[in-house]
């Protein structure tokens, strides 16, 4: 292991039916994916308020996932269709401020999908590495 | 303050194989609000319980965290384990380190450090937990079966034995669905008629039985143990309550070139019609398509030759709002339409038919009175072409077809094929196949049956194309074992179509929020383990609207859901979620964003006396949430401007404290 690697600080907002359940899948698979993914389990991707996504930059996080349910599946009917567009939204809001598209990402990860579950954290965190650390949003007076 | 205490487990090696289970014990205990962190080896074993027993009396604590596998699989368990101990179990936080972090990171160290990053993130959620109850609601004891198929009926029945009333909603004029056209059953050749009829009849006359027949379910709301329904019958202008099913009205109506659908329109009927014999109810229906008096007020025959005056030409559709527990879903399939599959000339050619056709074809109610008999013209077909797998697997045409086997073509093929050779022994058979499919009991005896005692010809191959020359029905096929091109002049063709949930069934799911695959059939709730319950509480599957089923499956089925429906009914009351919405009443501002975002209809607004600093009282319009029937999703908790609603549970602070935790 190289010392002073940089390994960027991700959090991943999962929705408790198909996404927590996608990740746990891709642990009884050994799905192996970065360790910098640190899941935060939501009842529904509905429930992510921006935020938390603001908030997570603000505190040094250098990149940001919401998974949910696929369109269709989710299991409050529609709640799915909230978090897309309140996210198309927080996004493009985000990429105004100076974070660059790559930080942000929502991705629909069913409860069958361990393998997806998976790839799409190796890359996300693949991409959000190239970046960089996050410098726009943090607050350092958090920092210690 | 919370008293914490840190539980951290080594599932054996599973966890503390890549996770140093000490370390993160003991990093762990400098947290705010930690008195206690300790490991052990299975935390979820009796002796893990009771560790966690003593040390909530021991350490006095108000709150534990325990490191371990997911959630959703012991969150429930340490919730008990609380319970017992004398603490709310909702003071539990599970910080998942086997699924997420142990069996997924390699690298001890990484391991760990991840394990103390969740492990934090717990705690810090567990500072700002606070003791919930969930409600109780209680139990309507009845259900609503929706679909009056062999599925619906054998569910009912069982339902009905068991004590509690049943109503049935069908949405032709009677009961009895696909099993009813059919003639003979797989593996057993027995009549269908014969098994399926007097159920049809038990549960016309069971004392706990109704049957809404011609009917439709046009709204569900409420949830669980309360579902309100509203059922639409469609006038069918004759009173139910007084026609005796004479059919006097049917012999005499003028209007007879009908499209009779029960023989799939290969004859006709009136305009006023029983669809069978054996239909329950036996009660004639007027098509109002059809009929003249209905079209332009002229005719009348039916209320004339009517010594029962049971004719109606007034009749409205009526709603009747009921109340039940338990919805059970027992919509079925359909043959699926063969429009796109021009290569088999099936609108070509009247003697291009499909298996349900046939199925008519062979019953002795039905339009020939059983005799196999060409539709074009009446004559007795020497060479009949069976081709299976119109539209199944359909892996590369799938925007015409489906992907899926529908599981009983294999077999009613071999039974239809057995019966042409049995009753017509100088008729030549030929089969199309790709694999035969028989896994059943006594279902591959039956089909070498067909093979090997009755002559009939399997060909593995697909057939390319069909084209009508004068009588004859040109096939041209491929013989894949003798790698050969086969050309069959046949009399007549039978598609063996796929099937497809019912057209109805998508509608309904939208109504009842029950999930479905893209097939349109309805999901289990688990494939394996919960095989007839839909994810949405209360809501069951019988049969064929969950996925192709042949009818010993279906009636297992049916009794199945059957069973869970008498033991949700049993219960006297249910016991809710109680992580649900919560709306602060000080901070709501009657905005009505949640209301328009709450997928359940949780939401209602009520005017509310405040009492202000001038002593003065002012009324204000206030967000109010039921809990029995907030589902718990928190779509309105970021729709609200103002930050009232909060969902109990997964708070805001909690939710905050967490991504604080994780990006220290």
């Amino acid at each position: 292991m190289q010392v002073n690697e940089y390994k960027p600080l991700i959090v991943a907002f999962c929705c408790n039916w198909c996404s927590y359940a996608g990740a746990d899948l891709a642990g009884n698979n050994r799905a192996d994916y970065p360790a910098e993914v640190k899941i935060i389990r939501v009842p529904c991707s509905c429930r992510v308020n921006p935020t938390f996504v603001l908030k997570a930059f603000q505190r040094g996080a250098d990149g940001v996932i919401i998974c949910g349910c696929h369109p269709g599946d989710c299991h409050y009917t529609s709640g799915n269709y909230y978090t897309r567009r309140r996210m198309a939204m927080l996004f493009s809001m985000l990429d105004y401020l100076g974070i660059e598209r790559e930080r942000t990402r929502l991705e629909w990860v069913s409860a069958a999908e361990g393998a997806k579950f998976a790839a799409t954290m190796r890359d996300f965190v693949q991409k959000v590495a190239a970046l960089g650390e996050n410098k726009r949003l943090e607050d350092l007076r958090c920092k210690k | 303050m919370q008293r914490i205490g840190v539980f951290v487990c080594w599932c054996g090696s599973n966890i503390a194989g890549t996770v140093d289970v000490k370390q993160v014990a003991k990093a762990l205990e400098s947290e705010p609000g930690v008195v206690f962190s300790t490991d052990y080896q299975y935390m979820c074993s009796k002796s893990g319980q009771d560790m966690i027993k003593d040390a909530v009396r021991d350490h006095r604590l108000t709150g534990i965290v325990v490191c371990s596998c997911s959630p959703r699989m012991h969150e429930a368990t340490f919730r008990k384990t609380a319970s017992a101990a004398g603490l709310n179990p909702y003071m539990v936080e599970i910080a998942n380190v086997r699924e997420q972090c142990s069996w997924v990171h390699k690298d001890i160290i990484i391991g760990t450090q991840k394990a103390i990053i969740l492990g934090r993130a717990a705690v810090a959620k567990v500072n700002l937990n606070a003791p919930l109850t969930p409600g109780e609601s209680p139990v309507t004891k009845r259900a609503l079966v929706i679909g009056g198929g062999i599925a619906g009926i054998q569910t009912a029945l069982d339902i009905a034995d068991a004590g509690f009333e049943v109503d049935i909603v069908e949405k032709k004029p009677t009961i009895g669905g696909k099993m009813a056209q059919l003639d003979k059953t797989f593996p057993t050749l027995d009549c269908a008629a014969c098994i399926l009829t007097p159920k049809m009849v038990d549960a016309a006359q069971h004392e706990k039985i109704r049957i809404f027949s011609y009917s439709e379910v046009s709204s569900v709301g409420g949830f669980v143990g309360n579902f309100t329904v509203s059922i639409r019958k469609k006038a069918r202008y004759v009173n139910e309550d007084i026609c005796t099913g004479c059919g006097a009205c049917v012999d005499k109506c003028p209007m007879k070139k009908v499209p009779n659908e029960f023989n799939l329109g290969m004859d006709n009927r009136r305009a006023i019609y029983i669809p069978f014999a054996q239909a329950v109810p036996k009660v004639a229906t007027i098509d109002p398509n059809a009929c003249n008096m209905l079209k332009n007020g002229k005719c009348g025959v039916c209320a004339k030759v009517c010594t029962a005056g049971a004719i109606d030409y007034t009749q409205k559709d009526e709603y009747i709002e009921e109340k039940y527990g338990a919805i059970v879903v027992a919509t079925g399939f359909d043959p699926i339409s063969l429009d796109k599959f021009d290569e088999y000339a099936y609108n070509n050619s009247k003697d291009v038919i499909t298996s349900l056709e046939f199925e008519r074809l062979t019953n002795a109610a039905g339009p020939t009175q059983g005799k196999l008999l060409r539709p074009s013209d009446g004559k007795h077909p020497e060479k009949i072409v069976f081709v299976q797998c119109v539209g199944s697997r359909c892996s590369s045409c799938s925007e015409k077809g489906k992907e899926y086997c529908s599981k009983i073509c294999c077999m009613y093929t071999a039974k239809h094929a057995m019966l042409t050779r049995d009753k017509y022994p100088d008729t030549e058979v030929y089969v199309f196949y790709i694999d035969v499919r028989t896994p059943g009991k006594s279902f591959d005896e039956f089909y070498r049956r067909a093979v090997e005692d009755y002559g009939v010809k399997y060909i593995k191959g697909s057939v390319g194309k069909i084209v009508p020359e004068g009588e004859k029905l040109v096939v041209q096929g491929s013989d894949l074992l003798n790698n050969r091109q086969v050309v069959i002049d046949a009399d007549l063709v039978v598609l063996a179509a796929a099937i497809e949930p019912d057209k109805s069934a998508r509608p309904l799911a939208t109504m009842l929020t029950a999930s479905m695959d893209t097939n349109d059939f309805f999901t289990e709730a688990h494939p394996k383990l919960r095989p007839v319950e839909s994810p949405t509480a209360g809501v069951f599957l019988s049969g064929a609207c969950q996925g192709p089923k042949d009818i010993p499956e279906t009636v297992s089925q049916a009794s199945a859901a059957a069973a869970k429906v008498i033991g949700l009914l049993s219960k006297d009351k249910l016991v809710g979620n109680p992580c649900v919405a919560s709306s602060d009443e000080l901070m709501c501002n009657g905005c009505s964003s949640c209301e328009r975002v709450c997928p359940y209809g949780a939401i209602t607004y009520e005017d509310k006396e405040f009492r202000m600093p001038d002593r003065t009282v002012r009324v204000r319009r206030v967000a109010k949430v039921n809990p029995a029937v907030c589902q718990g999703c928190g779509c309105c908790t970021v729709a609200c401007p103002s930050g009232a609603m909060d969902l109990r549970g997964f708070k805001n602070d909690q939710i905050m404290a967490e991504v604080d935790a994780i990006c220290k």
